[in-house]
């Protein structure tokens, strides 16, 4: 009895280990349930234009990072004689080009893809930005300070002080304070940014990019990002100076997080950055793959060997399920197939095959062959050299056909060298032996049966969903497992014995 | 409906090839015990050790050298039958029925010159007719003399009582007779018409063919009914001895009824069918766990389980 519960737990520790695996592989590397899964790539171009004084030239760009929403999956520049470095300075990265002297008008592309991910967040904030004292007109020093005072008295924290300043800012009718406040030169965004320090909430400023596929020549849309510390946790939020709405984030790319500029640049003039974008869709686990070829994640799996290898275990990780298909057909069903596991290799025969192909061509060698081989057996010859004819027979027949169906103009024929010819070789042996045995009957009922069970196979091994399911998924090799052990101990009634024994329990 | 329920068949305690696998042939029999049944010589050799009736041994050739002297073993003999040891389904079985000034005839008439003889002995050393084609050997014995009690019961070939001996208990017996659908043999998913008989009186019960109940047999037209294996007391003990013989639990034995000897074992057999149900209209299963209960210290001697089987199994 223990070992039947050591059993018991054998099988549900398999299932569980596979079904854990599997789920964990999902989530945690995101790859999709199904084959057909697509998923948003964003491609974006930044074009940086400036004319060249004559001297050398440091052109710093701030670039992104990955946040909320979105995961960068690779980025590359563009620039014909200048040296290009990815710095990873302060809290923003940045792309550097570098030269020793250069006149004119002088054109730098910067590349990067971002994949659409839910799942991505934005990094956590380790400190607050500086305090900064800007001043502004003097005419305007006590008109801010009311705006303050006003503000603070309708808030309780950091964001809803800057809600209450926005409103004010925003206001269908400017109040007289804002008008003083509010000059030509700066912006609204400015003006928040110096009212926050003033009020000594930290805050900053924040380009971002509105993602719309197959937009040019885009600018970044200044934002506001307000810092607000609790319990030890810093926490931010973004506001837009030009409406009191909350900032809504989706297809918005926070390309500038620098907090200084977009842009440094030493030795020229008259720069210009501007953005073009185009939405790609890619296979999900494609996108999948690019984004782990960055993160080594993939480390101990299959995607991690060449990519021939990968797609011979494509095939070979098939074979469990094939397996799973010949148990419930002989254990549930009750099917009589012809050597126990002959279905699932005439099965892989014909995923190289295609089904028809697969399965004219096989009643064809067969039956050539069974036709020659009841000849074979007039002459008493033993066993060994009598397969042996056989395979050297079905090499001479597949040769026929190959040829035959090529000066035929039905090149679907030359795919039947795919058929394993050691194992055609077997069959025909006990078909034939069968034949004598046990008559023709027996003959039709178990190749018959071997056929169905081998295109249930094909069908099940050939499927999309299956095959990407236990490709990507290794865990499910323990699921299969867990079931075929679970049918090993099976001993109820087959389905072909309910029929068999249909006169005996209809009796009385 | 085509299909039966499930719960209807175990209800009847009819057991499937499932349950008789993993539940009685995989737990009850000795993988290390097996050739003992697959290899005639050997079942023959244990069975003399065991006092079980078995056909007259007169000669075993096991090398080519050995085949020129296969006349001395069948000179004398009224009848005899070279089989290959490992042999299966009735393959390489030649019987020679009458010899006349030392020509022999096969019993359908034709002649079979003694180099013809020779030369089948020869085939079977080969493997010719053995499962995998291996080397084997040739055993000749000496024909069985039918019993006149089954005349018109068999078309052509030898009609068998198969008794399941499980734990040494006669469990279920049915005699197979083979039929011009069979071509003479007498496996019942040939053709071959089973009828179940009752453990207790040797006398048939109900009749079947190609699974489905039958009244007469298809070439002789004699009423199934009225058959009766003579000499049952003895049958049945022999059956349930084999038991001891090759510590098989669950064992299907092939009884045949010589005129003047009675009944002989014949072969045995470890992956009994499940036919014998459908032969005896009735599941095995309850019989099956009826002696399970027994556990196995029961000490019972073969004339004790014999009579168990006769109190609890008869219909």
């Amino acid at each position: 009895m223990n070992a039947r519960i050591f059993f018991f737990v054998l099988v549900a520790g398999l299932f569980a280990l596979g079904l854990s695996q599997t789920i964990q592989r999902h989530m945690a590397f995101d790859i999709p349930w199904m084959p057909g899964e697509t998923r948003t790539i964003w491609n974006i171009d930044a074009k940086i234009d400036f004319e060249a004084d004559g001297q050398e030239v440091i052109a710093s760009l701030t670039t992104p990072k990955a946040q909320a929403g979105y995961l960068q999956l690779s980025q590359n520049a563009a620039s014909p004689g200048y040296g290009l470095s990815f710095l990873e300075e302060g809290n923003a990265p940045q792309a550097q080009w570098t030269i020793r002297e250069a006149t004119g008008k002088q054109t730098l592309y910067y590349n990067v893809q971002f994949l659409a991910d839910a799942k991505s967040t934005d990094q956590p904030i380790d400190e607050m930005p500086p305090l900064l004292d800007l001043q502004y007109d003097p005419a305007g020093q006590t008109a801010g300070a009311e705006i303050i005072n006003d503000a603070l008295k309708t808030s309780a924290d950091a964001f809803s002080f800057t809600r209450e300043l926005l409103k004010v800012l925003n206001a269908e009718q400017t109040s007289q304070n804002v008008s003083l406040v509010l000059n030509e030169d700066s912006s609204k965004t400015d003006l928040l940014i110096s009212l926050l320090n003033k009020a000594k909430i930290p805050s900053k400023k924040v380009g971002a990019l509105y993602l719309e596929d197959g937009r040019r020549r885009q600018h970044l849309q200044p934002l506001v990002e307000v810092f607000q510390e609790k319990d030890g946790v810093i926490t931010s939020r973004l506001f837009d100076a030009d409406s009191v709405q909350a900032v809504d984030r989706s297809n918005l790319l926070l390309w500038d997080q620098s907090g200084t500029a977009l842009l440094e640049l030493t030795g020229a003039r008259n720069s210009k950055v501007s953005f073009s974008m185009i939405q790609q869709e890619q296979p999900a686990l494609a996108a999948i793959m690019q984004k782990a070829e960055n993160e080594h994640l993939f480390n101990f799996s299959i995607h991690s060997l060449p990519v021939e290898d990968q797609s011979l275990f494509k095939g070979i990780l098939m074979i469990p399920l094939g397996v799973l298909i010949v148990v419930i057909m002989r254990v549930l069903v009750g099917l009589k197939t012809s050597g126990t596991f002959m279905p699932v290799l005439i099965a892989m025969a014909f995923i190289q095959t295609s089904l028809l192909t697969g399965l004219v061509g096989f009643i064809l060698l067969v039956a050539v062959g069974l036709f020659i081989r009841s000849y074979l057996s007039h002459l008493n010859l033993l066993l060994v050299s009598r397969i042996s004819t056989v395979i050297i027979m079905v090499i001479l027949l597949i040769a026929m056909f190959g040829v035959l169906s090529y000066k035929l103009g039905l090149t679907e024929g030359l795919k039947i060298t795919f058929f394993p010819m050691i194992i055609l070789s077997w069959t025909i042996e006990r078909m034939s032996v069968l034949w004598e045995e046990e008559g023709a009957k027996e003959v039709m009922l178990q190749g018959g049966g071997s056929l169905a069970v081998a295109v249930l196979a094909y069908f099940t091994m050939s499927n999309e969903v299956t095959r990407h399911l236990m490709f990507n998924f290794i865990g499910l090799q323990f699921v299969v497992m867990a079931l075929v052990l679970l049918l090993g101990s099976y001993t109820g009634y087959r389905l072909l014995e309910l029929r068999r024994f249909k006169p005996l329990a209809d009796k009385e | 409906m085509v299909f039966c329920s499930p719960f209807k068949l175990r209800s009847k305690g009819i057991m499937g090839m499932n349950q008789r696998n993993s539940g009685y042939i995989g737990r009850y029999n000795p993988r290390k015990l097996y050739p003992l049944v697959d290899n005639k010589l050997k079942t023959k050799i244990i069975a003399r050790e065991a006092n079980v009736t078995t056909p007259a041994l007169l000669g075993v050739i096991s090398m080519q050298a050995e085949v020129e002297g296969v006349e001395t073993y069948i000179k004398d003999t009224p009848g005899f039958v070279i089989k290959p040891a490992k042999g299966s389904g009735g393959k390489g079985i030649l019987v020679i029925t009458k010899i006349e000034n030392g020509r022999y005839f096969k019993p359908n008439g034709s002649e079979e010159s003694l180099s013809e003889i020779k030369r089948h002995v020869t085939d079977i050393l080969a493997g010719l007719f053995s499962l995998g084609g291996s080397a084997d050997v040739a055993v000749v014995e000496g024909l069985i003399q039918f019993d006149n009690a089954f005349d018109g019961f068999s078309f052509e070939g030898v009609p068998d009582v198969r008794v399941i001996v499980f734990k040494g208990f006669p469990v279920m017996a049915m005699m197979r007779l083979s039929t011009a659908a069979s071509d003479g043999k007498a496996n019942l998913h040939q053709g071959a018409v089973g009828v179940g008989i009752d453990i207790t009186t040797g006398k048939a019960l109900h009749a079947v063919q190609f699974d489905m109940p039958v009244k007469y047999h298809p070439d002789t037209n004699k009423e199934l009914a009225l058959l009766e294996v003579p000499k049952w007391e003895r049958l049945i003990y022999l059956a349930s001895s084999c038991y001891e013989m090759s510590g098989m639990g669950y064992l299907g034995t092939d009884m045949v009824l010589d005129r003047d000897l009675g009944p002989m074992l014949l072969e045995l057999n470890a992956r009994p069918g499940l036919a014998i149900q459908i032969a005896n209209g009735e599941g095995i299963l309850p019989r099956l766990k009826l002696v399970e209960s027994l556990g196995d210290d029961h000490g019972m001697t073969v004339e004790e389980r014999i009579a168990f089987s006769k109190e609890n199994f008869s219909q």
